[in-house]
C-alpha cells in the first residue's frame, strides 16, 4: 500500500535519512520516538508539506514523491488538530469536499454520515475553540476522512486528551482500522503503540532502526536505543478476566475501579490488578520488576512460574536472564546475583513478580 | 523593589500617561469649546465643504481598497517565504513613513506628471494623476500603505502555519488556502491596517497638495481657509472634519469587533 525508500530530509542541523519502510493495506502501523527523532518531519514529507530531498514514496504502486499535496491521498491529523478557528465544526469537516464537484446535498450527506461515525453530530454548529480536547480530535479525524483518503496519518493523536478521552480515541481508532482503513500513527508512548499497532517502527535519529511486530520489537529491541526507549521486554498479548472466578481469583468490580484480575497469555496465567473491564489486552512487565531463585519464593509475590533459562545476557543496565517458562520471560538481575545463584543457561529457577508489577494495557 | 516604591513608580507612570492623554485630547477639545452655536450646521451646509469631506473619505477608501489587493498577499509573502534581501524588502515598505510627506509628493508628481511614460499612459486611458483624484488617491495610499502592509504581515505572522498545511491536505488550492484560511485567521490585524490605512490616507496633507491642489480635500480646504482667513474659519470645518474621522473610525471598530464576537 505505501512504501518508503530511503527517504531523506534536511533542516538546520536535524537529518532524516534513509527511511525505509512498507505499509499494508489495512494495516495499524506505529511509528515510534522520542521528541525530535523526525517522527513529524516524516510525515510532513509523506503528504508532501516538505519536499524529500532523497528518497522514494509509492502508495498503491504509484510514485507521489512530487506529487501535489492536494493529490497525495493521505491524510493527516495534526497533534494539534489544527482545526479552522474560524469555522464551525460541520464547515471544517466538510472543507476538504468542497470542489470537488459535489452537491451541496451531498455535502451535507457526507457530513451527517462521518458525524455520526465520528460520534460529533450534536457539534456540528459549534466553533471549534469551545471542544473538549478529545471532541477536536474526533473533528479532525471526521475532517481527514471527508476526502476518502487511502492513508491515514495521526500524529501523536492521543497525546493532548485526558484518560477518558484517549480510551474513547483509542476505540474509535481501532474501529476505522477494523474497516481496513490504512493507518499511519507516531507517538513517544509505548503504551499507545502496543494497545494500537499491529506493526510498528522505531525511530531514532532520523532514521527508522527497527519495524516488526510490537511484541518482536519489545522482545528483541534490535538496538540498545529501543531496549533503553521502550523499556519493557516482557510483553503478553491475551486476556482480562475480571469477573470473580472459582478458587477466589479475580474480583468483580465496576470497570474503571481497580481491583484484582487474572490475566491469562496461552500457558501463563497472571495475578494482576487492573481497572478495565473483561477482555483482550496486553501486559507489560519490566524486566528489572521479575525476581529470579533458585528455590520456590516465599515472599508476596502473587506471580511464580518455574522455567529453564535460555540465555544470559550482558548488557549496560545489568545482566539479562532470559527463561523459557511456556512463554519467554526476561529478568534483569546483577552480575553478583548471577555468580551467587550460579545462574546458568539450562539450569532450572523460579521467577516471579507482584501482581502490581504487572501493566495492563487494553487492545 | 518593595511594594511602596512599586505604587510610587506606578503614580509616577500614571502622572506621565495623563499628560499625554491631555496633551492628544486638549487641542481637539479645545477645538469644539470653542465653536459658536450652530457653526458645525452651518459648515456642513457649504457645498465646498462637504464636496472636499467626500472627496476626501471616498479617495482615501478607494485607495485602501485598491491597494488591499496588492498589499495583503505581498504581506502573505513577507510572513511566511524565506528569500534573499528579505530584509531589505521590509526596509522599502517602510520607506514612505520616514521619508518627508511633501518630499514624497514631489517623489509621485515626476513619476505620474503627464511629462513621465506613466503619467502619459495613464492619460491616454483617461486616468489623470496631476491634479486629478487619481493622483490624490496615489498619494495617499504612498504615505498609508506600509501600515496596511505591517498589520497584515504581522497578522499572517501569526497564523498557526498548520491551518494552512491542513487545508492543503484536504486538496484545497494555495488560493483557495489564502482566501478562505489565511485571510480569515488574520482578519483581526488586516481589518485593523485597513482602518489605520484609510485613517492615515485621509489625513494626508504633504504629498496630496504637490500632486493635486483641486479638487481639494479637507486637510488642503483646512490649510487654505486658514492661510487666507485665519483660525475663527478654519476651526467650524476642522471641528466638523474630525468629528466625521472619529464617527467612521469608531464605527468601523464597532463592526470589527462584532465580526470577531461572531466568528468566536
Amino acid at each position: 500500500m505505501l512504501r518508503v525508500e530511503g527517504l531523506g530530509k534536511r533542516l538546520g542541523d536535524f537529518e532524516m535519512e534513509g527511511v525505509t519502510f512498507e505499509v499494508a493495506e489495512g494495516e495499524y502501523f506505529v511509528l515510534l520516538g522520542a521528541s525530535g527523532t523526525g517522527k513529524t518531519v516524516l510525515l510532513e514529507t509523506l503528504t508532501g508539506m516538505m519536499a524529500a530531498d532523497s528518497g522514494k514514496i509509492f502508495l498503491g504502486g504509484r510514485e507521489i514523491t512530487r506529487e501535489r499535496i492536494q493529490r497525495r491521498g493521505l491524510g493527516l491529523v495534526f497533534q494539534n488538530q489544527a482545526l479552522f478557528p474560524h469555522m464551525t465544526v460541520g464547515k471544517n469537516v466538510a472543507y476538504g469536499l468542497y470542489g470537488r464537484g459535489l452537491g451541496r446535498d451531498r455535502i451535507r450527506e457526507r457530513v451527517r454520515e462521518l458525524a455520526e461515525e465520528m460520534e460529533i453530530g450534536a457539534l456540528l454548529g459549534r466553533m471549534p475553540g469551545t471542544l473538549s480536547g478529545g471532541e477536536a480530535q474526533r473533528v479532525a479525524l471526521a475532517r481527514a476522512l471527508a476526502t476518502g483518503p487511502s492513508c491515514l496519518l495521526l500524529d501523536e493523536p492521543l497525546s493532548s486528551l485526558d484518560t477518558g478521552a484517549r480510551s474513547r480515541m483509542r476505540a474509535l481508532l481501532r474501529k476505522l482500522n477494523r474497516k481496513r482503513m490504512t493507518v499511519i500513527h507516531v507517538t513517544h508512548d509505548y503504551e499507545e503503540a502496543i494497545s494500537l499497532g499491529t506493526r510498528m517502527g522505531i525511530m531514532e535519529g532520523g532514521r527508522v532502526v527497527q519495524v516488526d511486530s510490537p511484541e518482536r520489537i519489545f522482545m528483541y529491541p534490535r538496538s540498545e536505543f529501543v531496549a533503553r526507549f521502550t523499556g519493557i521486554r516482557n510483553f503478553f498479548r491475551g486476556r482480562i478476566r475480571r469477573e470473580g472466578a472459582a478458587g477466589g481469583a479475580g474480583t468483580s468490580g465496576a470497570a474503571g475501579e481497580v481491583v484484582e484480575a487474572i490475566f491469562e497469555s496461552g500457558p501463563m496465567v497472571f495475578h494482576v490488578t487492573t481497572d478495565l473491564a473483561s477482555g483482550p489486552g496486553t501486559a507489560v512487565i519490566r524486566s528489572e520488576d521479575v525476581t529470579i531463585s533458585a528455590l520456590p519464593p516465599q515472599s508476596s509475590a502473587r506471580n511464580v512460574f518455574e522455567g529453564t533459562i535460555i540465555d544470559i545476557c550482558r548488557s549496560r543496565p545489568g545482566t539479562e536472564i532470559v527463561i523459557d517458562a511456556g512463554r519467554e520471560l526476561a529478568a534483569l538481575v546483577t552480575p553478583d546475583s548471577v555468580e551467587r545463584l550460579g545462574l546458568a543457561v539450562g539450569a532450572r529457577v523460579y521467577a516471579s513478580m507482584k501482581a502490581t508489577a504487572i501493566q495492563v494495557l487494553e487492545e | 523593589m518593595s511594594p511602596g516604591r512599586t505604587g510610587t513608580a506606578h503614580l509616577v507612570f500614571m502622572a506621565f500617561g495623563g499628560l499625554l492623554l491631555l496633551f492628544i485630547i486638549a487641542p481637539l477639545a479645545g477645538i469644539f469649546i470653542n465653536l459658536a452655536p450652530g457653526d458645525l450646521l452651518r459648515t456642513a451646509r457649504e457645498d465646498e465643504v462637504s464636496a472636499s469631506i467626500w472627496l476626501t473619505l471616498a479617495a482615501s477608501m478607494g485607495a485602501t481598497v485598491v491597494f488591499a489587493v496588492l498589499a495583503i498577499p505581498f504581506a502573505w509573502i513577507l510572513a511566511r517565504r524565506e528569500f534573499r534581501f528579505k530584509q531589505l524588502v521590509n526596509g522599502i515598505v517602510d520607506l514612505p513613513i520616514v521619508i518627508p510627506h511633501s518630499a514624497a509628493g514631489i517623489a509621485l508628481i515626476g513619476v505620474l506628471s503627464p511629462d513621465s511614460p506613466v503619467g502619459a499612459a495613464a492619460e491616454r486611458i483617461g486616468i489623470r494623476f496631476a491634479g486629478g483624484v487619481a493622483g490624490i488617491m496615489a498619494a495617499m495610499a504612498f504615505v498609508s500603505v506600509p501600515f496596511l502592509v505591517n498589520a497584515a504581515r504581522d497578522g499572517f505572522a501569526a497564523v498557526p502555519v498548520q491551518l494552512e498545511k491542513a487545508a492543503l491536505n484536504l486538496g484545497a488550492s494555495p488560493l483557495r488556502v489564502f482566501l478562505t484560511i489565511s485571510v480569515p485567521a488574520a482578519r483581526r490585524s488586516i481589518l485593523s491596517g485597513l482602518v489605520l490605512m484609510w485613517a492615515r490616507g485621509m489625513s494626508e496633507f504633504g504629498a496630496v497638495i504637490v500632486i493635486a491642489y483641486h479638487p481639494m480635500i479637507t486637510p488642503v480646504l483646512l490649510y487654505e481657509r486658514f492661510g487666507a482667513f485665519g483660525l475663527r474659519y478654519a476651526r467650524p470645518v476642522t471641528a466638523l472634519f474630525i468629528a466625521i474621522c472619529l464617527l467612521f473610525f469608531f464605527a468601523l471598530r464597532v463592526l470589527a469587533g462584532r465580526r470577531r464576537d461572531a466568528q468566536g
